[in-house]
């Protein structure tokens, strides 16, 4: 099946295939790995450095544990990709960016523009998460944070 | 009062023309209904038994008079000449049109309202003591807190598909007059020893089919890191609460089965991590917030002397006036409960008469109780009884707060797709039979609670008195529960036995009322015998 991969990243793709959290910890050279909603995404950490991609699957859009397993990853210093895969919707997108996502492979495309859209549907963002936008209280007291 | 500034007023906007083009695309069949439903949940839109229901939060339960003239014209133009003010002090209007909606939230959002995450599975609209500002008894308002919560809480990227609904309260006195610990987080302000203003957090309350009161997980937690703690207890939650089953999803039940050490455990690790991430909100923010709440134009020196020579007023008076924290004012409770209404309707003239009377009387603020019922936080004592005969005037000056007929009910059958039985005739029905003032007040504090199913919109766990409507063989059927309450001393109630038709559970609810006239000791309310003689008594009146 081909997958249509919408990407935000200048690096190179990674080539090899997203292997298991099971599969990876028995695999010393995997660089590309999903995670299932289940999947406790702290256990990557001592391997982030030769991690290339990481992949959060949304078997529902509904299960939003995928959310906090991306930015808690970037939180702890991950900067590979992260991609959203599965059923990714365009009213997810803009949440998904601001909580790390780099990359979607949605089962149903999404086209580049829509995307574009979806991204600038608020102006502007109460909270600090980690897609470097600034917080409006950030705005508001220029001076309290830099 | 807090106003939006431009920052505030771009997200409302922001969101009424996201919504305008989803119904557009609803309307024209781009979207089918199975797709629009997530997004107009998102928006308070429900469809229900006859037509959409409209949720518009009001958040933190408070008003100013140009909101609540809104709240009035909307109701005129939009739906059937009334609005029904809920128990989370939100308002619902039962008859909207969807072609309409996007109408309605761009009215809304011209007076900083709207109706953004009154439904769906994240962050609700947070609810506060609706005295606050104007209580004797709390240590500091609570609701620069809540509003800095709502701005958190507003789109949160991360916590918008949570296992299950999300609803967080927030007080700031020993006295729990917003239901607190019935709430999944519920947040009590509170001072430490060194003069501090901090947080004492409550996690995994909640009333639905498995009722719970909130376990403390913190008790004391630096007001400025409040945001933060959020977001740990939030995400703890986010990654662990359960997903395989609907009704096991909200966060009391992970409270429960991992117990409340670990779930406190496994929050303090999170917030330990999240404090170096620095993403509180800096002091500046807070105090801005806080200070426009600060003083809402209370004069100093005024009289508390009150003339009570009409009986009627008097009487009122002692019902429905609160003792307000400043010499010469009083806090008022509008009740919505007039003998034969349904509890917390109001009209779109009612509501508009609200409006004025705030305006005029009580330093443009109103607020929306939990108990459905509406408050005028600052009135002074000298402008009471005329602030009392407008009220009487407009059918709004029942004295019977906290009373048997200050009945909190859900919409029931009448409106609910989810209902097993009717909530709204059986308690005009118990308005009826219980109408007389004189026996009222004689029953003193009664707190009669009714929900049309087990979902407990209408707090019947929380009841002195419980009812809740279930479907026996296809008949409507009510079970009766006694002994819950939802103060300081919050408890659950326990059902009496076998349920009873509509005119049976009145009945019932009388038998339980002379017992108590019967048994009662000194001083003491309904629940206070109920607790010293337990149930055989009761029972044995209702059944025997
Ligand atoms: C169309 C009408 C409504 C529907 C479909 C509905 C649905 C539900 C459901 C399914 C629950 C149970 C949630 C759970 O236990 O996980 C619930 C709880 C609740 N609802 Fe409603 N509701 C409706 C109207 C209302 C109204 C009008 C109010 C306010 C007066 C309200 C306030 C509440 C409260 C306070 C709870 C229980 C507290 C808790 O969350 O545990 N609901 N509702
Ligand atoms: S308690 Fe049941 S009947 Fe009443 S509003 Fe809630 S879901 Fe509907």
């Amino acid at each position: 099946m081909v997958e249509t991969v919408l990407r935000y990243r200048t690096d190179e793709p990674v080539g090899d295939p997203a292997v298991t959290v099971d599969a990876f910890a028995a695999q010393s050279n995997a660089t590309a790995v999903r995670i299932e909603p289940g999947d406790d995404a702290l256990a990557l950490l001592p391997h982030l450095e030769r991690i290339a991609l990481i992949e959060v699957n949304f078997p529902s859009f509904a299960d939003g544990r995928g959310y906090s397993a991306a930015r808690s990853l970037r939180e702890r210093g991950y900067t590979g990709e992260l991609r959203a895969v599965g059923d990714v919707l365009i009213d997810q997108l803009s949440h998904m960016r601001r909580c790390g996502f780099d990359s979607f492979a949605p089962d149903k495309p999404i086209s580049a523009e829509a995307a574009e859209a979806a991204f600038a549907t608020w102006p502007e963002v109460y909270q600090q998460t980690v897609d470097g936008r600034a917080p409006i209280w950030a705005a508001r007291h220029p001076a309290a944070k830099a | 009062m807090y106003q939006y500034d431009q920052h505030d007023q771009a997200m409302v906007d922001a969101r009424v023309a996201e919504f305008r083009g989803q119904v557009a695309r609803r309307l024209s069949g781009e979207l089918t209904e199975d797709q629009f439903k997530p997004l107009r949940l998102k928006n308070g839109l429900y469809l229900q038994l006859h037509a959409y229901m409209l949720r518009v939060a009001v958040p933190y339960g408070t008003l100013n008079s140009a909101q609540m003239r809104v709240l009035g014209d909307i109701a005129d133009k939009y739906d059937r000449g009334y609005g029904h003010f809920t128990t989370r002090q939100n308002i619902q209007y039962n008859w909207i049109k969807l072609a309409d909606a996007p109408d309605i939230l761009a009215d809304l959002a011209k007076v900083q309202l709207h109706a953004i995450q009154t439904s769906g599975n994240c962050i609700r609209n947070t609810t506060a003591d609706h005295f606050a500002g104007a209580a004797a008894d709390e240590v500091a308002d609570p609701r620069p807190y809540a509003e800095l919560l709502r701005q958190w809480s507003t789109f949160h990227p991360e916590f918008d598909y949570l296992p299950r609904k999300f609803k967080v309260a927030i007080i700031a006195s020993e006295t729990d007059r917003a239901a607190m610990r019935l709430h999944d987080i519920g947040i009590q302000i509170v001072k430490n020893e060194a003069g501090e203003i901090g947080c004492k957090f409550f996690a995994g309350g909640g009333m639905g089919r498995t009722p719970m009161i909130a376990p403390c997980i913190a008790e004391f937690v630096p007001a400025l890191q409040m945001i933060s703690f959020l977001e740990a207890a939030l995400r703890v939650y986010n990654r662990h609460g359960r997903r395989d089953n609907k009704y096991k999803a909200r966060i009391k039940i992970l409270v429960h089965e991992i117990g409340v050490a670990e779930y406190s455990r496994q929050v303090q690790e999170e917030f330990a991590h999240i404090l170096t991430l620095g993403l509180e909100p800096p002091p500046a923010e807070l105090e801005r917030i806080k200070g426009m709440f600060a003083d809402p134009g209370l004069e100093s020196g005024l009289s508390d002397d009150l003339d009570r020579s009409d009986p009627d007023f008097a009487l009122w008076v002692d019902q429905n006036v609160h003792t307000h924290k400043q010499a010469g004012y009083a806090i008022v409770t509008i009740s919505l409960k007039p003998v034969g209404g349904i509890p917390g309707d109001a009209t779109a003239y009612q509501i508009r008469l609200m409006a004025d009377l705030a305006r005029d009387y009580s330093l443009d603020e109103l607020r929306v109780s939990h108990a459905q019922n509406i408050v005028l936080p600052h009135v002074k004592k000298a402008d009471l009884y005329r602030v009392w005969q407008a009220l009487d005037a407009a059918g709004l000056a029942t004295p019977n707060l906290d009373l048997i007929t200050d009945i909190i009910a859900c919409p029931g059958l009448d409106y609910c797709a989810l209902a097993n039985a009717r909530s709204l005739p059986l308690a005009q029905k118990i308005t009826d039979r219980f109408a007389d003032i004189g026996r009222q007040r004689e029953l003193g504090e009664l707190k009669l609670k009714i929900s049309g199913c087990i979902n407990a919109c209408g707090h019947h766990h929380a009841g002195h008195i419980g009812i809740l409507g279930v479907d026996r063989k296809g008949v409507e059927n009510y079970q009766l529960l006694l002994g819950g309450a939802e103060s300081a001393d919050t408890s659950l109630g326990t059902i009496t036995g076998p349920g009873f038709s509509e005119d049976g559970v009145v009945d019932a609810i009388e038998k339980v009322t002379d017992v108590y006239l019967a048994r009662r000791e000194g001083a003491e309310r309904f629940l206070d015998t109920y607790r010293r003689i337990g149930m055989a008594p009761f029972k044995e009146a209702i059944y025997g």
